[in-house]
């Protein structure tokens, strides 16, 4: 499945602007942890987390992550948003758990 | 959900153990941050984190959670057994990651507690 | 349950003693469940506490946790020798934190402490000079029905 796919599967609120939605997600990371997404997230992941700050798009970028889903309502700065979209990674956001959002994808995967 | 059902989900291995396999949980909180378990967790919870030291057992055990599970085959410390063995929480590992051990227990029936 | 006066104490917290982190809330919680409170009023009670202390652990050099018990309420004050906050509305924002990196990665940080302390108790108030340090007072009052 694409990302966008997944937006409308989900009905995830995409928050960066003018970026592609059109990458094939291949996994999915769950983890609010840096150090644990640097270690072990695989290129193509989507990353689930409710972490807003800038950081975490220097990190999809260097572990070629095609998304990052922010969960419980929560919402990145402008900041982070703008280097996002300059980045070309798609942030959306739900008001799901990072639980529900992995049990939904994961099955998506896995059919 | 029985804890025997998820102990089986995810392929559990038991550390520390104070429930039966009867016992049932009725929701899950997966998060590496202590505070959003303190925000969103309610009790007869089961706590799926990555957060794999003393602190989740700490924070479990204010929240009333009496089931942690840590990702990733991520063997605790002694401390964090004793601990665990202190305050009278069952301690599981999986082998799983946090996003495959969540989508197991969702495929299982399991759900997140509402806010 | 049967309290006649109130029932106090506190507990000095050490800044930047994060393997002592929780034993004051703990020790507050079992009072509390000794005392014969509901369930939910002491899980209230704990987790208020318990990111009250947190909040001591992480952004200041030392604070003090006093609890108050009388028959109609609990009320806890969190008093800190801390920077002060600067903004307390946007303090009070879910998800906003000034955590430095490394508390994320100890599991902190995520901007929900203040949130968490207001949303478990029935009254909160909050006090801060920037330099000096912040205080904070919480009131869970008591149901004695469902004891």
């Amino acid at each position: 499945m694409k990302v966008n796919d997944l937006r409308d599967m989900l009905s995830l609120q995409v928050l960066t602007e003018g970026v592609s939605l059109d990458a094939e997600v291949l996994g999915g990371y769950v983890s609010d942890l840096l150090s644990d997404v640097m270690a072990n997230a695989k290129e193509g992941d989507i990353w689930i987390t409710l972490q807003t700050h800038l950081n975490i798009v220097a990190i999809a970028s260097l572990k070629g992550i095609t998304g990052i889903i922010i969960v419980n309502g929560r919402r990145p700065d402008e900041e982070t948003l703008k280097k996002a979209s300059e980045e070309g990674i798609p942030i959306m956001s739900t008001k799901e758990s990072a639980f529900e959002v992995a049990g939904k994808l994961y099955k998506a995967l896995n059919v | 959900m029985k804890l025997e059902r998820i102990i089986h989900s995810l392929d559990a291995v038991v550390i520390t153990k104070f429930m039966s396999d009867g016992d049932e949980i009725e929701w899950a909180c997966a998060t590496d941050l202590m505070s959003e378990v303190l925000y969103y967790s309610k009790d007869s919870s089961v706590l799926i984190t990555g957060l794999t030291k003393q602190q989740a057992i700490r924070t479990a055990d204010i929240a009333d959670i009496r089931v942690v599970v840590f990702t990733r085959g991520k063997e605790p410390d002694t401390p964090t057994i004793e601990l665990a063995n202190e305050k009278r929480i069952t301690l599981l590992i999986t082998p799983y990651s946090m996003f495959t051990a969540c989508g197991r227990l969702y495929e299982a029936g399991l759900r997140c507690c509402p806010e | 349950m049967d309290i006649k006066d109130t029932i106090e104490g506190s507990f000095h917290i050490v800044g930047g003693d994060f393997s002592r982190a929780g034993e004051a809330s703990t020790e507050i919680k079992s009072i509390l469940q000794s005392l014969g409170f509901n369930k939910e009023i002491v899980r209230r009670a704990a987790i208020a506490t318990f990111e009250a202390e947190m909040n001591i652990i992480i952004f200041t050099t030392a604070g003090i946790l006093r609890y108050e018990i009388t028959p109609e309420r609990i009320k806890i004050i969190a008093q800190d020798m801390g920077p002060g906050i600067e903004d307390i509305k946007l303090a009070m924002q879910e998800g906003y934190s000034t955590a430095p990196d490394w508390v994320r990665e100890m599991g902190w940080g995520s901007g929900m402490g203040l949130p968490n302390m207001k949303k478990n108790s029935d009254e909160f108030k909050i006090d801060s000079v920037v330099g000096e340090g912040t205080t904070v007072e919480m009131v869970i009052y008591l149901d004695n029905t469902h004891s």
